[in-house]
């Protein structure tokens, strides 16, 4: 793991890249441009009831399948008459409440299994990692439908499950970059003051294994709006009349020839939330220089 | 070859903790296959002796048991190639497995063909025009379809090539031995779908590896002899570039046995993911396990058989990779 420490000509380089350009201009127009939709979909989604959008469940059998900008309508009407952009609105809350929660809880799985096997190594990495390799030979979709169909599709259940099977992502990047640092002045230095290995741990490694972490758990944010919308796409997801991205698709999917646009609206908000996240991880990934780990 | 020895005995301990995993699960979670049988009735209320016909069932079953003795009945049944029986089908559920398996097969293999159709050419030209704008704009494309969840893209192109240019079936599926070409036909939609969304992992290893290749000394040496930059490039550096992709490709493959659950819902294609899904419907809990089981025992078998190869090809991965663990 030599190879991927910093030599010292190379940190003399980067503090002067850092002195050409702030770090916030690095993070370049893209950047911002999906930062933006983030924010702006968030903050909707987070105001829903105070920003007078109408009653996403509201229906009006006679008023079905309206196309976009028709009367009182900005986006059209889905299949029941249900207001589109209402439905879209509120089909993020979902898709926002999972992406803001279940990396969470993969993060800190993650963070605490993967220092643990990378800082004590030997029979605790040999467990570790074969409980890694287990949840990633178990076939993680098939899965989570499983569980979620015998347990009920709450929102919590959903969180949980989407929390636990996304944690080796961060387990392994956790892992590599603690035995990365381990072996660093700094620690063997806590070491020799006689620091307790949790301290070491906490104190020491976990600030900085945080950050190429962080990084993937927020690519971790679409991923999980991707299986969220597998989900209800397929009928598992939460349970109706709640809009979600998901089951808006698939509602409006069988009369896709005759009304796209009752498709093609949530699938566009999910895919540009989607691409947003990854945007984001990338840049914050190339930022701190993270490095993916093997296992 | 101790790190060879050290990956195979560690797919033991892996594979006891999926399979007793799932078999736990299945049968922790509320509602086991006499449930099923009985149609889903409402048990706790005893108005027509259910809740005794049920027990009747658990026990004809052997579901009454404790979970560990199951365990290790059902254990002893795989290793002799027996799955046991789907309550459910009433079949033996290697059957049923093996009996769909081919649909799934053929679907990543022309799906993994057509990743490699799209991301060496894109790769190739990716690492000839590295960092300038071709290779930015390859770049910013593969990045799009990373983004695209794999149901919205099957959608996309339904809309396309079966409701607005009508070209292709929307869904549905031939036979093979009812004739090859309307068999491929059937598929090339789903297999267009897969293949699309793997290959920019795929373009991205290659361009990596190609780049790096491109540095060395003899490639140098075939410019300085005066090669074409194609010869250079498909006799000389495609070959020593290729390693990573055919690992990530192996990988893949495992990994897409059980990600093809939803292509295959979508396009009505009757193999293993519509069969395990089905499963879940009908609380199978038998064919569940036997279809998890399935794929987990694929997904480390490809794991291993890669990291083998990898590790006799390139004795450097053995001895690095043995230190590391």
């Amino acid at each position: 793991m030599s190879d991927t420490a910093l030599a010292p000509g190379d940190i003399g380089r980067l503090k002067e890249e850092k002195a050409e350009k702030s770090a916030w201009s690095r993070l370049g127009w893209v950047f911002w441009i999906a930062f933006g939709w983030v924010f702006l979909i968030s903050f909707s989604a987070l105001f829903a009831d105070l920003l007078g959008f109408q009653d996403p469940l509201k229906t009006n059998l006679k008023n079905t399948f309206s196309p976009m900008m028709s009367d009182g309508h900005l986006l059209g009407t889905d299949p029941v008459g249900r207001d589109m952009l209402a439905r879209i609105i509120h089909g993020a809350q979902v898709s926002l409440q999972i992406a803001y929660t279940a990396p969470l809880i993969s993060l800190v799985l993650g963070l605490t299994f993967g220092i643990s096997a990378g800082y004590f190594r030997g029979k605790v990495d040999g467990t570790i990692g074969i409980f890694v390799d287990a949840i990633l030979a178990f076939p993680n979709i098939i899965a989570i439908i499983a569980i979620l169909y015998f347990l009920g599709a709450t929102l919590f259940n959903m969180i949980l499950v989407l929390g636990f099977f996304g944690m080796v992502g961060d387990l392994r990047v956790a892992r590599a970059n603690t035995i990365l640092y381990a072996e660093r002045e700094f620690v063997l230095a806590a070491r020799a003051q006689g620091a307790s290995h949790l301290r070491i741990m906490l104190k020491e490694l976990l600030p900085n294994v945080m950050i190429p972490v962080l990084a993937l758990a927020v690519i971790g944010m679409s991923r999980v709006i991707v299986i969220e919308g597998i989900l209800s796409f397929l009928g598992v997801g939460l349970p109706p009349p709640t809009a979600t991205w998901g089951k808006m698709i698939s509602e409006g999917y069988t009369e896709l020839a005759f009304a796209p646009h009752v498709t093609f609206l949530p699938a566009a908000a999910m895919f540009f939330t989607i691409l947003s996240f990854n945007l984001i991880g990338d840049r914050l990934r190339t930022l701190t220089n993270a490095k993916t780990g093997q296992l | 070859m101790n790190y060879l020895r050290y990956r195979i005995l560690r797919v033991i301990p892996v594979f006891f903790l999926v399979t007793f995993a799932s078999f736990a699960l299945l049968n922790i979670l509320p509602g086991d296959a006499a449930d099923a049988i009985l149609g889903g009735a409402d048990t706790t209320d005893n108005t027509e002796g259910l809740a005794e016909a049920r027990e009747e069932i658990r026990k004809e079953l052997g579901l009454d048991r404790p979970i560990i003795v199951r365990y290790f009945s059902w254990l002893g049944g795989v290793v002799q190639g027996d799955f046991g029986e789907s309550y459910v089908q009433i079949a033996p559920v290697w059957e049923l497995l093996v009996e769909r398996l081919p649909v799934t097969i053929e679907l990543l293999i022309l799906s993994q063909l057509l990743a490699l159709l799209i991301a060496v050419p894109c790769g190739v030209y990716s690492a000839l025009k590295a960092d300038k704008i071709p290779d930015r704009a390859i770049g910013t494309i593969a990045f799009g379809l990373v983004a695209m969840p794999p149901f919205l893209l099957a959608i996309l192109l339904v809309f396309l090539f079966a409701v607005a240019w009508q070209i292709f079936p929307a869904s549905g599926y031939f036979p093979i031995e009812e004739g090859l070409g309307q068999n491929l036909y059937h598929y090339i939609m789903p297999a267009t779908v897969i293949g699309l969304l793997e290959s920019p992992v795929l373009m991205r290893v290659l361009r990596v590896d190609l780049i790096a290749t491109l540095q060395e000394d003899y490639i140098a040496l075939a410019r300085a002899k005066g090669m074409s930059t194609r010869y250079i490039l498909f006799r000389h550096a495609l070959r020593p570039s290729s390693f990573t992709l055919v690992t990530v490709l192996g990988l893949q493959f495992g990994f897409l046995l059980s990600g093809t659950v939803i292509i295959e819902q979508i396009f009505s294609l009757p193999g293993m993911g519509k069969l395990i899904l089905d499963a879940i419907d009908n609380r199978d809990s038998m064919l569940l396990q036997g279809g998890v089981t399935l794929i987990a025992l694929a997904y480390v078998g490809i794991n291993l058989v890669v990291d083998m190869l990898y590790a006799v090809l390139d004795p450097r991965v053995g001895r690095s990779a043995g230190a590391k663990s």
